[in-house]
């Protein structure tokens, strides 16, 4: 990944940085572009801006490299508390997937998968997605290549009732975890989002307090609509964090910045790629690295 | 929802309220709202700026005095009304194409071969073009050729029984020997379509990317569609170019378009590539395909359908 990051915008700050000890007229307007090409949105970026242009103005920035700084610092602040993977409150702890149509879900739950099983931990596969063709099979598929179990009912069964089955299977072999996977919908689809509600409260009378954690699964490669997915599902459902995937390409998911600052929400893993060991957990000082550019030994000595 | 995002185009014709005429620099604050207005849409920035560099020089010199004849009504249209016009016959014209969307071949079964992002909707839209070409009395197969997302091939095939169209596909071959066997199959079957589904992939993935290369030269399709997901952000240039430079993508097919996304992504990718959006992908059931409308995609990618309407008689 780091050869794909030298591609993108970060080769092109890291040209910005060098042998500047004052701030750079144009710097601020190659910030707002930086920013706006990684699809962090205009109201996000002009909220950045503003703390940026006041710095300099009241001179507490007085270099570039304090403006990126400035800038990072503020990133970071931006996503909050995310990072870390999901708590474990109780057995089986129950997590439901959600996102629009093929953000990753049912991918990112064969790879969170893997990861559990590796750290010792059972999991049990609850194939909710009873709609898409061939979306029990995919996730089968996923459930052989981990050696896990995977509940499923035939296609066009009751999601809720799959997932209801899959968490009385956890408990009958002492399962640490479930992972319900659930079918893809846009998020302005009222009566989809209606009964993701209901999958949630039979969720809840399988097992009083679950779901535990709701992942709303997101696809860096998308742009500002993003921000009504995450409102909505927000609306429908207590969101507890993001699973940001597909940032192995060339796009930053800079949208994210913006949804976690308005909704408090943690992104909790990064999908990096489709293989099984490609879900990483969320680190903010790398992604706001590869966002923006780090600052690096060569900065500090030009300057 | 579409309130909130159309302030700023509406926001940009408030600007230009009163003004007798169009200047350099009377026009600019109006060009920062819609310059807002488009990256919210997920206008790449590139495209938004020289979008806007061509719309300043329609604009520059319009006065207030034109009148028109409106439903037999003649009425004045004031500079604000010129400039809300030039900006949607621009977009519209940015993204508008002439002709046929597919390419038939002659002598021998026309090949459609479907490129693009992961998830981006290829194996839907595959299915959904399928009963399209169907619809119009041709005989089309689908060939499976993603071997890689588990169940992928499982996906078609349950698609194509939905609309009872032959899926190809072998077993334990690879992707390009899969596609490279399907015309004969299509001859054997008596097939005049093939529509070929690839694997997702990134358009930075050299190893995946030179087997479609492959593919494309060992069944030379006469159309090659990049897939492509309507929410798609600042990447769709980026992605378009790397995938049209590889393979020279005949046209684009704008998915998941039954949202709330402006879907900007159809005009800078056909800005870039010169590969018109010639579908839409409007549901998850195969059903759910149009034909793609530049019009109605320009009003929405302002996010003000009503104003545009009435400027429509001009
Ligand atoms: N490059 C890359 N591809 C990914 C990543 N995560 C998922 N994918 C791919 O994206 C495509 C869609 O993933 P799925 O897991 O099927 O998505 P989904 O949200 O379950 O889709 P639906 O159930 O159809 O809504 C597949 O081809 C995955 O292999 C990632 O982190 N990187
Ligand atoms: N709402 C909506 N969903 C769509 C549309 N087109 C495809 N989808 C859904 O998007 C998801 C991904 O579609 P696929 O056809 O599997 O995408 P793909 O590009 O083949 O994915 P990979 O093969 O994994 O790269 C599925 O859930 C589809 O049902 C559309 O126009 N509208
Ligand atoms: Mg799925
Ligand atoms: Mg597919």
């Amino acid at each position: 990944t780091k050869a794909r990051e030298t591609e993108g915008f970060f080769g092109r700050l890291k040209a910005l940085f060098v042998g500047r000890s004052e701030i750079d007229p144009g710097l601020v307007d190659q910030i707002e572009e930086v920013l706006l090409t990684s699809d962090v949105g205009v109201k996000t970026t002009e909220a950045l801006l503003e703390e940026i242009r006041a710095g300099i103005k009241e001179k507490k920035l007085v270099k570039d490299e304090q403006v990126w700084d400035a800038l990072r610092r503020r990133a970071r602040e931006l996503l909050g508390g995310s990072g870390g993977g999901i708590k474990y409150p109780a057995r089986p702890t129950v997590v439901m997937f959600v996102g629009v149509n093929g953000a990753g879900k049912t991918t990112s739950i064969g790879k969170l998968a893997t990861k559990l099983k590796a750290e010792g931990r059972t999991v049990v596969l609850a194939a909710g997605d009873t709609f898409r063709a061939a979306a029990v099979q995919q996730l089968v598929v996923w459930g052989k290549r981990v050696g896990c179990e995977v509940v499923s009912g035939k296609d066009g069964a009751n999601p809720g009732a799959v997932i209801y089955d899959a968490i009385q299977k956890a408990a009958e072999i002492g399962a640490d975890v479930v992972l319900a996977d659930t079918a893809g919908r846009l998020h302005t689809k009222t009566n989809l989002m209606d009964e993701l509600k209901k999958v949630a409260r039979t969720i809840d009378k399988a097992l009083p307090g679950a779901p535990h954690e709701t992942l709303l699964v997101l696809d860096a490669t998308n742009g500002q609509n993003a921000l009504q997915q995450a409102a909505m599902f927000k609306e429908a459902l207590p969101l507890s964090g993001i699973v940001l995937t597909k940032l192995d390409g060339t796009a930053k998911g800079g949208v994210v910045l913006g949804i976690c600052a308005e909704h408090a929400l943690p992104v909790r893993y990064i999908g990096i790629g489709e293989r099984p060991d490609e879900l990483r957990d969320f680190n903010a000082d790398e992604f706001v690295e590869a966002l923006l550019g780090q600052a690096d030994e060569s900065t500090d000595a030009a300057a | 929802m579409f309130d909130t995002l159309a302030r700023g185009f509406r926001q940009a014709r408030n600007r230009l309220a009163g003004l007798t005429e169009l200047s350099e620099s009377n026009i600019e604050p109006a060009l920062r709202e819609v310059r807002l207005s488009l990256l919210e849409a997920d206008v790449e920035i590139g495209v938004v700026k020289a979008f806007l560099s061509r719309v300043k020089q329609k604009a520059v010199g319009r006065t207030l005095e034109a009148k028109v004849k409106h439903e037999g009504e003649t009425m004045q249209v004031s500079a604000s009304d010129h400039f809300v016009k030039i900006c949607h016959d621009e977009l519209e014209a940015m993204m508008s194409h002439e002709g046929e969307p597919i390419v038939w071949a002659s002598g021998r079964p026309t090949g459609l071969m479907m490129v693009g992002l992961q998830g981006s909707g290829k194996t839907t839209t595959c299915a959904k073009l399928a009963r399209h070409i169907a619809k119009q009395g041709k005989k089309p197969m689908l060939v499976a050729a993603d071997m890689q997302r588990p169940a992928a091939v499982e996906q078609l095939k349950v698609l194509g029984n939905q609309i009872k169209i032959p899926v190809f596909n072998i077993s334990g071959k690879s992707p390009v020997e899969i596609c490279a066997a399907a015309e004969a199959e299509a001859k054997k079957l008596g097939r005049d379509v093939i529509i070929y589904d690839t694997a997702g992939r990134l358009a930075i993935d050299e190893k995946l990317m030179q087997e479609l290369a492959e593919i494309k030269s060992r069944v030379a399709p006469e159309n090659i569609f990049l897939v492509v997901d309507a929410m798609i952000g600042q990447d769709s240039v980026k992605t378009a170019r790397s995938f049209h430079e590889r393979l020279g993508i005949s046209g684009v097919v704008l998915t998941k378009l039954d949202g709330d996304a402006r879907g900007g992504a159809a005009i800078s990718i056909k800005e870039v590539t010169g590969a018109p959006v010639l579908f839409s992908g409007v549901g998850e059931t195969t059903d759910k395909f149009e034909e793609f409308r530049a019009d109605g995609m320009a009003s929405r990618i302002l996010g003000m359908g009503d104003v545009v309407g009435l400027m429509q008689d001009f």
